[in-house]
């Protein structure tokens, strides 16, 4: 084990928390409609953890703990059965976790357990970043006027995922399922994003779940 | 634009996603105390402004983030080739004129015919 300092962020003292979006919801109001072509919904409070190291050792330490193999193509998304987990690959050494939430602390120290003296980093992002979930027959085309990478299915998809840029804003896009397109954007962006998506939705319709 | 193959993505990716970083293969003197000022100062400040084949490091800002290496056309912009770091370039600018002088003598050859 090594000896790296750990805590788990989510405490049992009652202090309030809210989602990156709480603010937003608030100002720019969440659309309910009906006849929408699009439904964005945000995946708030998930488990995000970057992890760093050498494909190999960390594949087996994920394999035995997540039960879900390591990407090792470029590009490349797993999910677990449920969908819940899912595994990213980032870069040629980095990887991002999501998990749900909670699950992230016990996942790091069993990780970090199995992991021992292995050359490895593992970094809990959860506060940093937030996953917002495009569905609908409009989502390709919104995504097709917002971001710079080619969304065609021939060139996206299913298990996929890419780091792009998405309103000019930096985002992690992938492809979960046939119908879903999650964007993992920074928390500090989320606000801008999300109104980002109300705009270049509004001519399709938005319907936003809460 | 440009659509820049990113050898650590394994595919083209736009070029708003990517930085140049200056001259590539520039390495450190193994024992900076022993190296003369100039030497050291040739290594610190100048840089090649090659008109032709230039070798560059880029990195992929927006994406994987790795350094690689990209060899560039300073004349027509055009991108040769791009190759991770610690690699060799495949194309220099001696292959290239060697290409070019290739060329030439078949087309006199041609001309002859």
């Amino acid at each position: 084990m090594s000896n790296a300092a750990t805590f788990d962020t989510r405490t049992d003292t009652a202090i309030p928390v809210e989602s990156p979006l709480a603010y937003s919801y608030r100002r720019s109001g969440a659309p309910r409609g009906s006849g929408y072509r699009l439904k964005l919904r945000e995946r708030a409070m998930q488990g995000h953890l970057i992890l760093r190291g050498g494909a190999i050792v960390l594949d087996e330490a994920v394999r035995e703990v997540l039960g879900i193999s390591l990407p090792g193509k470029p590009q490349a998304l797993v999910l677990d059965a449920s969908g819940e987990r899912s595994i990213q690959w980032l870069s040629p050494d980095e990887w991002l976790v999501i998990v749900p939430g909670g699950e992230e602390f016990p996942l790091e120290t069993q990780l970090r357990e199995r992991l021992g003296d292995a050359h490895f980093a593992i970094s809990d992002v959860s506060g940093g970043q937030t996953v917002l979930e495009l569905s609908g027959e409009a989502a390709r085309e919104l995504l097709m006027k917002t971001v710079i990478y080619d969304v065609h299915p021939s060139n996206f998809p299913v298990g996929k995922g890419v780091t792009t840029v998405f309103a000019k804003a930096t985002t992690i896009l992938r492809r979960p399922s046939e119908e879903r397109w999650e964007l993992v954007v920074r928390r500090s962006f989320a606000d801008y994003c999300y109104r980002w998506l109300l705009d270049a939705g509004s001519e399709y319709g938005v319907n936003v779940e809460q | 634009m440009f659509y820049i193959y990113c050898p650590y993505c394994g595919e083209h990716r736009e070029e708003e996603e990517f930085h140049p970083k200056g001259q590539a293969h520039i390495e450190r003197p193994k024992e900076p105390e022993a190296c003369s000022d100039e030497e050291w100062g040739d290594y610190l400040f100048f840089r090649d402004n090659p008109r032709g084949v230039h070798h560059e490091m880029w990195v992929h800002a927006v994406g994987c983030r790795k350094f690689f290496n990209v060899t560039r056309h300073t004349v027509s912009y055009e991108i040769l080739e791009t190759y991770k770091m610690g690699e060799q370039p495949s194309i220099t600018a001696d292959s290239q004129s060697q290409a070019r002088e290739g060329a030439a003598v078949s087309q006199q050859e041609g001309v002859r015919a």
